[in-house]
């Protein structure tokens, strides 16, 4: 094992004010269980869980609430014991609806109901099979944890003829204010340890590259310690603090030297698997301690919060419960951001509840929140120039403005990763990543439409 | 917990959620301090007059500017200081001496034909304010080429002067204008001395003499990443390189002389009309140095600075569109 210094250092990115000290100094906290927990069905990348139980029924914590449906897709558990409210559709961080199960927490268990945690059988990961390695990490409801949701055993299972070679473990943590992968680098090194060495037989003995920003020191020194003895070709490699160094491909290029090309193309094409730290650390707990997906560490901050903290806290628990354990506002909000400045989601309630990807709060007064409004591209070339992807922003958005999607396509809008770059570094305050999503959901939409036409036309009449 | 109803009414908005805090407005008003140094210098070379012009053209372009927006019921964009910048310039490449209502049809010209007709900022395929000069320069040729001494000039009897450039023109033999006054023979006597020539102690418009304080302001505009170095370089690369290889005038002399250096630095750097990519800020700064140099040698015109910029801002949509960047990961 040895720390190295990422030589490999892509085309663009930006330097957006951290923030990272109202929260890097805070031990993670654990958090009571509150009143009422809104556990959505829809937690990760995919197709929503299809839930098993229905209003009136009481859960233990650990039972299963929702069932995997389809290939994209994992399993949600009971986060505590309750009883079951209600199950109807609740608005998501992201601004869809999805189907949630209400839990009262507080609800007395019937008799007879035995109110043990339901746990997993803990494996000896060691002696346990691959199979029986990925049944457990998908039994456990695991998903990437650092933002998109992927659904983890299926990253870990490449399809027939491709092999990964790299295993890139992301702590870059390059979100604005976001401190809880660095919390956890620094509190559960041991973990993370455990679960690269799962990851690893899972895999196939690839190497392990352990990716963490240069502006995390302890978080290195933690895995330094933790990864000592670790055999084999691991290394920690340090990156330099650049936006978005935590994306994929960006990470991948920064620790192995690959690019990923266009898409559809995935890392496992250049044989890497990138996981979130958090998710490494969350297989190690459902291989040896058995243990399904019921809380995870967000980041709770902004100028607008008392105490900026990083909970530990249930999956479901609602916002206003996360800001009234943090000491509550100190004064209104003015913004309310479901993860990190630059990628996150402005959500209109604290009603709205944690999933399995909710990285970090954010509360910001109005001081740290602006409403511009755009004036016209001045063609200034900045980015340009911020583009992680190399495209050529500027042009994409006049197209979109224009209504010429096919001439966005043509630029690449594709390829678009949606990091806000552009949008962060644009003097004349255009929405740039806001028009890409827009180009991006259309091309969508149409591709999607012409499969459907094929799928009719192939069937015979 | 039942939902508070009105209570919350948070900023919902497209991520991201914070900003760089660069504006337009800042972008001109670093462009204006980088002007003030060789403002100055136009001010102590050439006095009063330059005064005078570089008030009037300022002035009347806010004018025009505001008067444009509001005969198009578009919002003011006086705030965005383009208006003060394209002034600015335009004046600084005029002779100081020049009438004074000439400035305003110029000015007016700027603003209302090169930038409002095409929609303001942002849409003018031209650089306003050369546009002006030249469409000056074929109106009021006399005028725009009678050139105010600088108040510290070595022949103090004569009021005006031809410029280094058209007496190294004359000098070289690259000439088309064939009576020589005497003034350009106390010129060709001697042409200005490398301090006169770095400094501004030479005719010439009242912004683009000083070729240290152009470069003073351009160091600025580099230091503030307002503008990258790749089209100042390419241009005055070519321009040195050409002169080199062409013979005639000393090659530092076509650098020192003329509008090149405040075209390469301030004028064809201009956002709107120039390509965004740093190959195309290359292809485009190469191109500005070679027709200036072709107009130079061949032209009816001792100085061809900024009809190459022009030519070169018609080009640039094509230039960007071909040095579209590569995606990272693409083909």
């Amino acid at each position: 094992m040895k720390t190295v210094r990422s030589t490999f250092r892509f085309k663009g990115g930006v330097h957006p004010d951290y923030n990272k000290e109202l929260a890097r100094g805070k031990v993670i906290e654990t958090m009571p269980c509150p009143a009422e927990l809104v556990v959505s069905m829809s937690q990760h990348l995919g197709a929503p869980a299809t839930c098993v139980v229905k209003a009136g029924d009481y859960v233990v914590k650990g039972q299963l609430l929702g069932a995997r449906n389809g290939f994209i897709s994992v399993p949600v558990h009971a986060p505590a014991n309750g009883l079951v409210k209600a199950v109807e559709p609740r608005l998501g961080p992201a601004g869809g609806k999805a189907p949630a199960v209400v839990l009262d927490t507080t609800a007395p268990a019937p008799d007879g109901v035995d109110v043990a945690e339901r746990t997993l059988p803990p494996l000896d990961w060691r002696a346990a099979t691959k199979e029986d390695l990925l049944a457990r990490i998908d039994e456990a409801g695991l998903c990437g944890m650092g933002g998109a949701g992927f659904p983890t055993s299926v990253k870990l299972n490449p399809p027939p003829g491709k092999r990964c070679e790299y295993l890139v473990v992301n702590g870059a943590e390059c979100e604005p204010y976001l401190c809880a992968d660095f919390r956890l680098m620094l509190e559960r090194a041991d973990r993370v340890r455990v679960g690269v060495e799962i990851l690893r037989k899972i895999l196939g003995d690839c190497a392990v590259r352990l990716a963490v920003e240069a502006n995390k020191p302890e978080a290195i020194a933690a895995l330094e310690t933790a990864f000592a003895d670790i055999d084999g070709n691991v290394e920690i490699v340090v990156l330099p603090v650049l936006y978005p160094q935590g994306s994929e491909k960006h990470q991948i290029y920064a620790t192995v030297g690959r690019v990923v090309p266009e898409p559809p193309a995935l890392p496992i094409d250049v044989g890497c698997v990138v996981e979130n730290v958090g998710t490494v650390a969350a297989v190690a707990d459902a291989v040896e301690k058995g243990q399904v997906l019921l809380s995870r560490v967000t980041t709770v901050s902004g100028d607008a919060v008392r105490e900026p903290k990083n909970v530990e806290a249930p999956l479901g628990t609602k916002y206003a419960d996360l800001v009234a354990f943090c000491g509550g506002e100190s004064e209104p909000p003015a913004k309310v951001i479901s993860g990190g400045t630059m990628m996150g989601f402005a959500v209109p309630s604290l009603e709205i509840a944690t999933t399995k990807t909710t990285s970090g709060l954010l509360l910001l007064s109005r001081r740290r929140v602006s409403q511009y409004s755009s004036q016209a591209c001045i063609n200034c070339g900045r980015c340009v120039r911020a583009c992680p992807m190399t495209l050529n922003a500027a042009e994409i958005a006049k197209a979109v403005e224009a209504d010429d999607i096919a001439s966005a396509e043509a630029a690449h809008v594709m390829s678009c990763i949606e990091c806000g770059a552009c949008t962060f570094v644009c003097p004349a305050y255009r929405p740039i990543t806001q028009f890409c999503r827009r180009a991006k959901a259309s091309i969508r939409a149409r591709l999607a439409a012409e499969r459907a036409k094929a799928a009719a036309a192939a069937k015979p009449a | 917990m039942k939902p508070k109803d009105t209570a919350e009414h948070y900023i919902l908005s497209s991520s991201p959620h914070t900003h760089a805090r660069s504006s337009v407005s800042r972008i001109m008003l670093d462009v204006i301090v980088a002007l003030l140094p060789t403002t100055a210098a136009g001010i102590w070379f050439f006095g009063l007059p330059a005064v005078w012009t570089i008030a009037t053209c300022v002035a009347t372009c806010l004018v025009t500017e505001a008067l444009c927006r509001l005969a198009m019921k578009r919002e003011n964009t006086l705030g965005d200081l383009s208006a003060v910048v394209t002034g600015l310039l335009l004046a600084l490449n005029l002779p100081a001496g020049l009438p004074l209502w000439m400035a305003v049809v110029g000015s007016v010209f700027a603003i209302g034909v090169a930038k409002q007709v095409f929609g303001g900022l942002g849409m003018n395929p031209f650089n306003p304010a050369l546009a002006a000069r030249a469409f000056m320069l074929i109106s009021f040729t006399g005028p725009m080429t009678t050139w105010l001494k600088p108040l510290w000039w070595k022949t103090p009897e004569a009021m005006t002067t031809a410029t280094p450039l058209a007496a190294m023109k004359r000098l070289y033999g690259c000439d088309v204008v064939t009576q020589a006054t005497p003034h350009v023979e106390k010129a060709l006597s001697g042409l200005p001395s490398l301090w006169d020539l770095l400094v501004g102690n030479m005719p010439g418009c009242i912004g683009e003499v000083s070729t240290l304080a152009l470069a003073l302001g351009a160091a600025y505009l580099l230091v503030r990443k307002v503008i990258t170095w790749h089209i100042p370089v390419a241009f005055l690369v070519t321009v040195w390189l050409y002169a080199y290889f062409a013979g005639g005038a000393p090659a530092h002399l076509q650098v020192l002389t003329g509008g090149v250096m405040i075209g390469a630095c301030f004028m064809a750097t201009d956002y709107v009309t120039s390509p965004t990519t740093a190959k195309g800020k290359l292809v485009f700064g190469f191109g500005c140095g070679l027709l200036c140099m072709l107009i130079r040698q061949f032209g009816a015109y001792p100085e061809g600075c900024s009809f190459a910029i022009l030519i070169m801002n018609a080009l640039a949509p094509l230039i960007n569109r071909w040095t579209q960047p590569k995606p990272f990961g693409g083909k």
